[in-house]
Parts: C-alpha cells; sequence; structure tokens
C-alpha cells in the first residue's frame, strides 16, 4: 500500500488488545469514567439522575455499562491530546466573550473622557484578543480534529477486532451492504461525540463559568442570577431536548421502517405487484406512510425549534436582570458606573456558547443510538466456540473430510438449515454438491470452516473432530472461496498474496494460469500492481470469479472448499469456468458446490442438497 | 449553485416559499437586533448618567428580547416544516415513479438502495433546508439591514464593516480555491486510506478464510494514522478558511470598538451611540459566519437531491393507460411469438435468440432447458417485462407493447422462480391480485396449493406477518404461497417458472396434483426442470442459449454417482 508505514511504537496507553479488555472497565485505565467526568458531557448521561433506559440499563448487570460511557472509555486513552484540544476550543470562545466585555468596559471608561493613559492598556488588549480569537480558534480546530483522528483510529481498531470472531455468520453486517454501512456509520459516533457534543459542552461550561466569576465578583446577586440562568438553559434546556427527541425518536423509527418496508416491497415485489395488478395500491401504501412521517416531523417541529427559542429567551432574561440589578446598585452607589455596562455585556456573551447545546442535544440522542448498537456488537458471542485446549490437526497430505449426521441451526428455536447431512469427502476426489438456492449449501461450508457451530453430529478430519481444533488450524486445512468471497481495494498481487503471504513469483503465475487467469493479467498495462476497484468493480464478473478462484489455488489447501464459483456468470462463461475449475483441481479433495448443472461432467462424484439432507443428484439434463 | 440544487428550488415551490419566509424573518431578525442594540445602549448610557431607567425602557427591551426569542421559535418550526415538506413530496415521487422502472431494473438494483435513500438518505435535507437555505438569505439581508442603520447612526464605523465584511466571502473562496486544489491532489489517497477500513470490514470473512485476520488489526491501526497525518495535512489549509473569517469578524469588531473609544475620549460622539455600534458590529458579521459553517450542510443536501433526481430521471415515463388498446380476451386469442430477440444489457449474447411459438387458448406447454437458456425472459416477455430488440408478441394478433399492461396482466397469474412476500399478512399476500377476496376464497386456494397445512401452523396462521421484519418461510413454503397466489387470482392464463422447484418428493406430487387442477381449461406456460408436470403438457418444447432445441438432448455422461 502506498502509505507510510508508522514507526512510532504503539503508545504505551494501548496494552496487547484482547476481546474484552476495551470493554469492561479497566483499574489502570482511569477505569470506567467517574460520574463526575461524565456528568457535563452528557446530560441525561451517568452523572445526571435520568429515569430513562440510563437506571434500567445499569441495572441489567453489574459488568453492564452505559453505551456512551463505554464510548468515552475508548476514548480515555488520548486526553493527552484531547483535553488541550477542549482547552483551546474553551479558550478562543473566551477570547471572544472577554473581547466584548473589555470593549465595553473601554467604551464605557472613555465615556468619563479621562486621559488616553487610562485606557490605552484596554486598547491593546482589544486589539491583542481580537487577532488572538482567530489564531485559537484555528489551533483549537487542528488539535481537536488530530485528537479526534487518533481516537478514531484507535477505536476503529477496537471495532475490527470485535468484528473478527464474528465474521461472517455472527452479524448481519456481513450479509448486507446496508447495514455494513449502518455500521460504518455507527464507528463515526466516536468523532460526532467529541466534536458535536463534548467539545461545545466544554467550551460552554468553561464561558459561562468564567463571565459568571467575574460577574459575581462585580456584583454578587448578578452572579448568582445569571448562574441560575446559564445552569437553565445549558443543562435543563439541552436535557429536556434529549428527553423528547428520544420519545419522538421512537414514533418516527416505526414510520421509518414502515416506509422502508414498502419501499422494498416496491423494489424487490416490482415484478409481482406488476403481475397482480397490486403496484398501485402498494404506491399508495408507501405515499400514506411517506405523509405520516410528514405529519410525525411537522408536530416535532413544534416542540424542537423551542428550545432555541428558550435559550434566547433566558439570555434575554439574564441582561434584563443583571442590567436592572447593576443600575439599582448604581443608583445606591455601591457599583462604578463603567461596571454596568461590563455586567449588561458579560451577561450577554454568557450565553452566546450556549446556543450550540440544544443542537448538540439532539445529536446525542442520535449518537447514544448509535453507542447502543456498537456496544451490542461488543457483547455479541462469537458463534462458535473455541476449544480451550485446542487438538492439532495434520496441516498437509491428501486428507479426506467425513461429515455424519450433521444438524445446524442459525438461531435457537428456528428450524436447523441442516439436519443429518452424511457425506465423505474422499482424499484427492473433486466432490460436486448441487442444491437449490436456500437448501443450506453455504452453511454446509460455513460449518466445515468453523464460521458456524454444529448442534448434532460430527465433522472429521484425519479421524479428529473439527471442534476439538481452534478455528484458525481448521481454516489453514479446510479453506478456498467462499460465497461472499471478497476482491480487496489493492493491487492484484496483494490480492492473491493474501491467501499464502510467502508465495513466490513463480506460485504466482501458476495459480493465475491454472484459473486462467494469466493472459489478462499480463495484458494489463501494470501487470501483477494493476490496482483494483472496490470490490472488484473494474473486472468482469468472470475474471472477478477466476481471480478469487486463483487465490484459493494458491493457498493451496488439504481440503478445497468453492462455493458457488459461478454465481452471477452467464451460462456460457459459467460452464467454462466449472470445466476449467474442475480441470484446475485434479487429484485434490475438493468439495465445489453449485446450482449450475451444467459442465460438470469431470467430477468425481455429484450429491445433491435437499431439504438439508444429502441426495443423490438427478442426471442433469444438458 | 449546482443544477441538482436550482431544480430543487424550481420543482417543490415548498422549499421557494421557505426562502421568502425565511428571508423576511431574517429582515424581522435583523430590525429586532438593531431595536435591542439601542434600547440596551440607550439604558445603559442612562444610567451611565445616573438615571435610573424608567419602567417603559425596561418593559420596551424585555418585549423585544421576548420578540427575538417568539421569532427564532418560528424561525425554527417553519424551516422544520418546510423540510419535512420537501422530503414528503421527494418521497411521494419517488415511490409513485419506481412503477415506471420495470420490475426487472428494480431488481437488479442492490438490496434495499432505494429504501435507504427514501428514509436516511433523504435526511440529508433536513440541515440543508433547515440550516443552508436560510443563513444563506440571512446572510444578504442581515448585515445589509444593520449597516444601513449604522449608516445613519454612526457612518464611520459602518463603512469600516462595509470594507470588511466583502474580506470573508473574498478572503474564503481564495482559501476555499486553495484548498480545493491541495485536496483534489490528495483526494485519491485520502479516500483510499478511509476506504481501507471499509474494504477490511467488507472483506473480514475473507481474511478470516485465509488466517489473516489478525495481521490486520495492526494495517488497520496503520492505515487510520496514515489517514489522519493525510487529512491534517489537508485541514491545516481547510481551516485558513475559518481563521480568516474568525480573525476579520474579531477584528472589525477592534477597529469600530477603539476608534469609538478614541473619539468618546475627544467628546465627538455620545456613549449612546458608541455602544449601539458595539452591540451592532458582531451582528452584522454572525450571518457570515453561520454561512461558513453551514457550507458543508449544504454540499450534502445537494449530493442527496442528485441522487433522488437520478432516480426520478432513470424511468421515462411509460405510455399511459389512456393511450393503450384493452388487450382481447385470452380465453379465446391465442399468444404468439414472432422471431423475438431479446438481449440483457451488458450482455453479448442474446437471452431468447429469433423464438418464435404459438400458443393455442387452452393450450398447455412445457419449456424446459438448462438454466440460462431464456425460459424465464420467455414468460417476462409474455408479462410486458421486457420488450423484444426485434420480433413480436401478439394477443389475438394485437401487439403486447400497444395493449394496456394492466389489463393484461390481469388475464394472467405468475409463479415467479422466486416469488417476493409482502409486508403484510398470509392473507393479504394470497389475495395480492384480488384484494376483495374473502377470508374463505383465500383458505380455499391456500389449500388448493397444499399451503394450508404450513399457514395453520404459523404463530398467527392467516393473520401472521411476513416480509423483512416478519416470519420467514422456506422456499418451498414461499413457492406454495405464490401458487396460492395464482389460484386466489383465478386468471385465464398461467405462467408457471418451476413451480415444483425447491420442494421434496411428498409436495412436489401435491403440488403437481394442485398445477394439473389448477391448469384445467386455462392457458398455461410452464417453465419445468426436472418435473412430474412434463407428461401434463401438451407440449414439451426444449431450449438451449434462447432457441429451441433440437430433440432430446443426449443424456449426460461420465459421472459417479452415489
Amino acid at each position: 500500500m502506498t502509505a507510510t508505514p508508522t514507526p512510532r511504537p504503539a503508545p504505551a496507553s494501548a496494552p496487547p488488545p484482547r476481546r474484552g479488555d476495551a470493554l469492561a472497565p479497566r483499574a489502570g485505565d482511569a477505569g470506567a469514567p467517574a460520574p463526575g467526568d461524565v456528568a457535563p458531557a452528557a446530560p441525561g448521561d451517568a452523572g445526571v439522575p435520568h429515569p430513562g433506559d440510563a437506571r434500567t440499563q445499569y441495572a441489567a448487570g453489574a459488568r453492564t455499562q452505559h453505551p456512551t460511557a463505554r464510548l468515552l472509555g475508548h476514548l480515555l486513552p488520548h486526553w493527552r491530546r484531547l483535553l488541550p484540544a477542549a482547552l483551546a476550543a474553551a479558550g478562543s470562545e473566551l477570547a471572544s466573550a472577554a473581547l466584548m466585555a473589555t470593549a465595553a468596559w473601554l467604551i464605557t471608561r472613555a465615556a468619563q473622557q479621562p486621559p488616553i493613559t487610562a485606557v490605552s492598556l484596554a486598547i491593546v488588549a482589544v486589539r491583542a484578543l481580537a487577532l488572538g480569537r482567530g489564531a485559537l480558534r484555528y489551533s483549537d480546530r487542528l488539535l481537536g480534529h488530530d485528537g479526534v483522528l487518533r481516537a478514531v483510529a484507535h477505536f476503529r481498531a477496537r471495532v475490527y477486532e470485535a468484528l473478527v470472531p464474528l465474521a461472517p455468520a455472527g452479524s448481519p453486517a456481513f450479509r448486507s451492504g446496508d447495514l455494513l454501512t449502518r455500521l460504518l456509520d455507527d464507528v463515526d459516533a466516536v468523532q460526532d461525540l467529541l466534536l458535536r457534543v463534548l467539545f461545545p459542552l466544554a467550551s460552554a461550561a468553561a464561558v459561562a463559568a468564567a463571565t459568571t466569576g467575574v460577574t459575581a465578583a462585580l456584583l454578587p446577586q448578578a452572579g448568582l442570577l445569571q448562574g441560575t440562568l446559564l445552569v437553565v438553559a445549558g443543562l435543563l434546556v439541552p436535557f429536556l431536548v434529549l428527553t423528547v427527541s428520544r420519545q419522538a425518536g421512537h414514533a418516527h423509527k416505526a414510520a421509518r421502517a414502515e416506509l422502508a418496508d414498502l419501499t422494498l416491497d416496491l423494489t424487490q415485489g416490482a415484478a409481482d405487484l406488476a403481475a397482480y395488478g397490486a403496484g398501485h395500491a402498494a404506491a399508495t401504501r408507501a405515499h400514506h406512510a411517506a405523509g405520516r412521517i410528514a405529519v410525525l416531523e411537522r408536530r416535532g417541529a413544534l416542540t424542537t425549534s423551542l428550545a432555541g427559542a428558550a435559550v434566547l429567551l433566558l439570555q434575554g432574561a439574564a441582561t434584563l436582570g443583571v442590567t436592572w440589578l447593576a443600575l439599582r446598585a448604581h443608583a445606591a452607589g455601591t457599583l462604578p458606573a463603567v461596571h454596568i455596562t461590563v455586567l449588561a455585556v458579560l451577561a450577554l456573551v454568557s450565553f452566546e456558547t450556549l446556543t450550540a447545546l440544544p443542537a448538540a442535544a439532539r445529536r446525542y440522542a442520535d449518537i447514544r443510538a448509535r453507542a447502543g448498537r456498537l456496544a451490542c456488537l461488543f457483547d455479541t458471542p462469537p458463534p462458535v466456540t473455541e476449544p480451550a485446549a485446542p487438538a492439532q490437526l495434520p496441516a498437509d497430505g491428501q486428507l479426506g473430510v467425513d461429515i455424519t449426521g450433521l444438524r445446524v441451526r442459525h438461531h435457537p428455536g428456528v428450524p436447523p438449515v441442516l439436519d443429518g447431512v452424511t457425506l465423505r469427502l474422499l482424499p484427492g476426489r473433486r466432490t460436486v454438491l448441487l442444491g437449490a438456492s436456500g437448501s443450506g449449501k453455504s452453511t454446509l461450508i460455513a460449518a466445515l470452516m468453523r464460521f458456524v457451530d454444529y448442534e448434532a453430529g460430527s465433522v472429521r478430519v484425519a479421524g479428529r473432530e473439527l471442534r476439538e481444533a481452534a478455528g484458525t488450524d481448521v481454516r489453514r486445512v479446510i479453506t478456498g472461496m467462499t460465497q461472499d468471497a471478497h476482491v480487496f481495494h489493492t493491487t492484484i498481487r496483494a490480492n492473491l498474496l493474501l491467501a499464502r503471504p510467502d508465495a513466490r513469483d513463480t506460485d504466482l503465475c501458476e495459480a493465475a494460469r491454472r484459473a486462467r487467469l494469466l493472459e489478462w493479467i499480463e495484458s494489463l498495462p501494470d501487470g501483477w500492481e494493476t490496482v483494483l476497484g472496490e470490490d472488484g468493480a473494474a473486472m468482469s464478473g468472470g475474471q472477478r470469479r477466476r481471480l478469487l478462484l486463483a487465490r484459493a489455488l494458491l493457498a493451496d489447501p488439504p481440503v478445497l472448499v468453492l462455493d458457488e464459483p459461478t454465481e452471477g456468470l452467464d451460462p456460457h462463461t459459467a460452464s467454462a469456468v466449472l470445466s476449467d475449475l474442475l480441470d484446475a483441481t485434479r487429484g485434490r479433495t475438493t468439495l465445489l458446490v453449485t446450482h449450475e448443472q451444467a459442465g460438470l461432467s469431470a467430477a468425481d462424484r455429484i450429491v445433491t442438497l435437499d431439504d438439508g439432507r444429502i441426495r443423490p443428484a438427478d442426471p442433469p439434463l444438458a | 449553485m449546482k443544477p441538482a440544487e436550482r431544480r430543487l428550488l424550481q420543482e417543490l415551490p415548498t422549499l421557494r416559499r421557505h426562502m421568502a419566509s425565511s428571508g423576511v424573518l431574517a429582515l424581522l431578525g435583523a430590525v429586532l437586533v438593531v431595536a435591542q442594540a439601542s434600547l440596551l445602549a440607550a439604558l445603559l448610557a442612562d444610567g451611565f448618567d445616573g438615571h435610573l431607567a424608567p419602567g417603559t425602557a425596561l418593559a420596551a427591551l424585555g418585549g423585544v428580547l421576548a420578540l427575538r426569542a417568539a421569532l427564532a421559535w418560528a424561525r425554527g418550526m417553519l424551516a422544520q416544516r418546510a423540510a419535512a415538506d420537501a422530503k414528503r413530496a421527494l418521497r411521494e415521487r419517488i415511490t409513485g415513479r419506481l412503477r415506471d422502472t420495470g420490475p426487472l431494473k428494480l431488481a437488479s438494483r442492490p438490496r434495499g438502495e432505494t429504501a435507504t435513500l427514501l428514509t436516511r438518505g433523504l435526511d440529508a435535507l433536513d440541515p440543508y433546508v433547515t440550516g443552508y437555505l436560510p443563513t444563506m438569505t440571512a446572510a444578504v439581508v442581515v448585515p445589509a439591514t444593520i449597516v444601513a442603520w449604522l449608516l445613519g447612526t454612526d457612518w464611520s464605523s459602518a463603512l469600516v464593516i462595509m470594507l470588511t465584511l466583502p474580506l470573508i466571502p473574498v478572503f474564503g473562496a481564495l482559501v476555499g480555491m486553495h484548498t480545493a486544489q491541495r485536496t483534489a491532489r490528495q483526494w485519491t489517497l485520502l479516500s483510499r486510506l478511509g476506504g481501507h477500513f471499509t474494504d477490511v470490514i467488507a472483506g473480514l470473512p475473507t481474511l478470516r478464510a485465509f488466517g489473516r485476520a489478525e495481521h490486520q488489526t495492526r494495517v488497520v491501526r496503520e492505515m487510520a494514522d496514515a489517514h489522519r497525518r493525510a487529512t491534517m495535512r489537508t485541514l491545516r489549509v481547510a481551516f485558513l478558511s475559518s481563521f480568516v473569517l474568525e480573525t476579520v469578524a474579531t477584528l472589525s469588531v477592534a477597529l469600530v470598538a477603539v476608534p469609538v473609544g478614541l473619539r468618546l475620549l475627544g467628546g465627538h460622539t455620545d456613549l449612546h451611540t458608541a455602544l449601539t455600534v458595539l452591540f451592532l458590529a458582531p451582528e452584522a458579521y454572525l450571518p457570515l459566519r453561520a454561512a461558513g459553517a453551514a457550507f458543508h450542510d449544504g454540499a450534502e443536501g445537494v449530493t442527496v437531491a442528485e441522487k433522488v433526481f437520478a432516480l426520478l430521471d432513470e424511468a421515462p415515463p411509460a405510455l399511459r393507460a389512456a393511450d393503450r388498446r384493452t388487450p382481447p380476451d385470452a380465453r379465446t386469442a391465442p399468444l404468439r411469438l414472432a422471431q423475438v430477440t431479446v438481449r440483457h444489457p451488458g450482455r453479448a449474447a442474446p437471452a431468447v435468440d429469433r423464438f418464435s411459438l404459438d400458443v393455442r387458448p387452452g393450450e398447455h406447454i412445457a419449456l424446459t432447458g438448462p438454466s440460462g437458456a431464456g425460459k424465464s425472459t420467455l414468460l417476462a416477455l409474455l408479462l410486458g417485462f421486457v420488450t423484444p430488440e426485434s420480433g413480436r408478441v401478439t394477443v389475438g394478433g394485437t401487439d403486447l407493447a400497444l395493449l394496456d399492461p394492466d389489463a393484461w396482466r390481469a388475464q394472467v397469474a405468475w409463479v415467479p422462480q422466486h416469488p417476493h412476500l409482502f409486508a403484510a399478512s398470509v392473507a393479504d399476500n394470497i389475495r395480492l391480485g384480488r384484494p376483495a377476496a374473502s377470508d374463505t376464497e383465500v383458505r380455499r386456494a391456500a389449500r388448493a396449493a397444499f399451503a394450508d397445512g404450513f399457514i395453520d401452523a404459523l404463530p398467527q396462521g392467516y393473520d401472521t406477518r411476513l416480509g423483512e421484519r416478519g416470519t420467514g418461510l422456506s422456499a418451498g413454503q414461499r413457492q406454495r404461497l405464490a401458487l396460492a397466489r395464482a389460484f386466489c387470482k383465478d386468471a385465464p392464463v398461467l405462467l408457471l417458472d418451476e413451480p415444483t422447484a425447491h420442494l421434496d418428493a411428498d409436495s412436489e406430487a401435491a403440488v403437481t396434483r394442485a398445477t394439473v387442477r389448477l391448469m384445467h381449461g386455462r392457458t398455461a406456460i410452464v417453465v419445468a426442470h426436472r418435473t412430474s408436470l412434463l407428461p401434463h403438457a401438451d407440449r414439451v418444447i426444449t431450449i438451449a442459449a434462447g432457441r429451441p432445441a433440437p430433440q432430446q438432448p443426449a443424456p449426460a455422461e461420465g459421472p459417479v454417482r452415489s
């Protein structure tokens, strides 16, 4: 890959990753965030009492942490970078507040027409603050993004580690591109939590505290009033926003799920709808669903925009109240005239940064949901339990596989996909497994590769039960081309080397030649160094299949499995690929799964998987 | 303004109204800001002179502050309503147009793509409508109003603001251009590094298959770090625009406040004016700063609009039903394919190649041949889902392309290979072609298709909800449900695509009996791969590579069978 490798050693704060480490609070790692740390971070979170699901989640079990707290746990190791960023953010907002306050002092003092020396310091301060504010803002944004991206990098690695034991059967994200996109979007919740919630909150808190401090020093009762109103605007209003948006969230979610269902019916079921004349009715139902969403959103608009208005109203009340108190104190002779303006301006500017908080709270409602989904991901048990003391498997030689009475169920409570599959893969022979889509062919492969567990029966390689061996060892023996095989966005060479990193160029060429891909590779201007597009978009379907086949051949496992190698190819290419494939695998233990019936004449043995069981194949028609 | 954005405003009147109303609200807001500044300054100046403010002045200021809050509420509410209305309009237009796209094209799209665009995708319009559009109008209206007012109160300060305001967009554009160049240079690297994580996650099953998953943990980190470094290189330039923006805005406050202070020192102006200027100066820059922040939202909104319009433009509006002829009665009209050729997009070889077939009313025809030979395409032709590249499909002598498709399909019952289960009850799924069918009729159809057994075993029987989020059914059960649909529709022409595939031997016998019963007295074209239905056909036509194959294929040779 083109990126320069990082020479920097792993930071000391990142211990060798182990699944579970990242999730459970660690004693040495500042542990679970202290309630005091979390409280300002997220209204309704750990610190602030909250009657909703936060408490129920805590009650669910001592080990169960609030999803946001867990997300924060992932950020803690980066506090050295995040703290300066937060300080700079607060600093730039403070500079802006100080600029207005100093300018107000300068103007009011000047109105008393003192000698110029009395205000020269203020003039310098105003100019310095004006210049400094931009610089602070610039450095705050740079520091913030750098810290956030570091945290994101760290977090991505954690998510990746959590996903490894789940791939492919343990998470629906591997079956649906849409869910995968959503998962990746959820991972960015870390970024949003920092940039859109925590940093604005930190700045708001700093400005509110500093301005209120100055106000209280000048006129204590004004400080009290201003502080109270700031707490209402900065904590109570965002908290209400959070509660309301969460409640609205449920109704919205249901309405959206309905529209998504109906749209899926309109697109995936378009042929059935057209054939049965039900298209108009289905489109009308989708219109109604869109209408219901709009009604909910319009209703929600009334309340959500109240929050911004409430902050403005509180700002107005503070300004008016503080000014009135200041005027009264001045009239009573206890407050110098210059301070009246300063107090009024401080009251005004103390609310400026708070105006971002209702939006942050709304954002947080969404981040919480994303954090919750990620927490579920981290908690998902792997679909296959690894043995405590794994048995050794022979790693080479001609091996056969004995499958007896295999039963596999995707979820407890649903009917088994495979029930009583008995099949013998003879050493050095090519077995073709036919079956209609949905008959459980891919599940059988997944069971052989230990991606799913089997609940009954046995699978033995060289007399050893697969369940007793480590999954990685099993996949050293039984592997190949899975149905979800992925072409990586990198060079052809790297895509093949993945299967055997120590392969020599001659091995690569040999594998490509046997997959009948070599000619194509050599015809490319960049040859082996050609970068393949996202998921191999630059290749034709046939080339993509041949590349995956070459990769499987390069891996050269004792037992080669090939799942639907001709899926999505036109019949002509399909039968060409199939017969090449049977040629290339002559003399090695192979399980070829397909629903094509043409081009199989070279197979050593053909069986059919039907209704979860193996039966002898029908004679192919062509 | 990008074309998609212009089109968005052109085609959605609600957005034009929103632009106009937010312009008016911005003007009102600016007037209130001026009033607030002036009233507060007066209050403070009076207090400075030792006069305690009269109650009316306080009340007036309170009134203005309350009005500002009310205005903010109205602004937010109207903006969100406009967003809701715009999304509703787009959603309805897309769902309305899906029927014109054609079922085969829709099925070839990535599953769930349209559903995602319609739900989460369109939400990107929210910040565009509620943030970007109003700030764009406010960025013009508010500074203009404030400067106009200041010209009357303190022209020298107004001049400073007038001179510095344009610096923000000018510098912003300059920095933006420079950033765009740099980003363009880095784009490939950035997208490659950023896409690495997606790529690795999507490929995780493959990595595990070859024992490379653990190795990649380090790579994920390295790539994310490299991505960070590359991003930071770009951001160091990109954030210069916000640096310029903030600096110009704050510096102008200093440029206004300091001279005003000095003039006060010299006694050339009064405190009321000076304070008004101080309060108003930052307000003049505020909308421009907001516009800078909303710029990204604007870009995202336009991207969604582009996707929506691409979807809407994809399908040319089909001939309306009114322009089509009423089809002849299929009970008496013969079906005919004359030298029909169909080519699927992106495929060199035709799926159906100069194929001819005559079907008498009431005739039963079985189509056999290897998968991919074009059998299903023939059924799609008769349904009008595909139009022939050359040749004609006729019903009673009239070209199918000239007939009202819905009226023609009303005479056809189709059992596809992969029937879709709708997000509705089992009963509603069966009465798809005849929504008025009674429960008794639905049950009779299910019984005829040998589906009643498994339906009764479902948790809520005929009321069990199916579909994406509902109960899943096995392939054989789906098939029988589709047959029940066909029984329920009771149409004169039957098109059956392997009705007994996915069935075990017992069900196959049962469904064959049911199908034969259904075929009785109707025209039927049955795709039959390996099936007990063949003996019940009047004619068996074998197809290979889109052409009728010469009689019976040679038996396959060779393989050892278990």
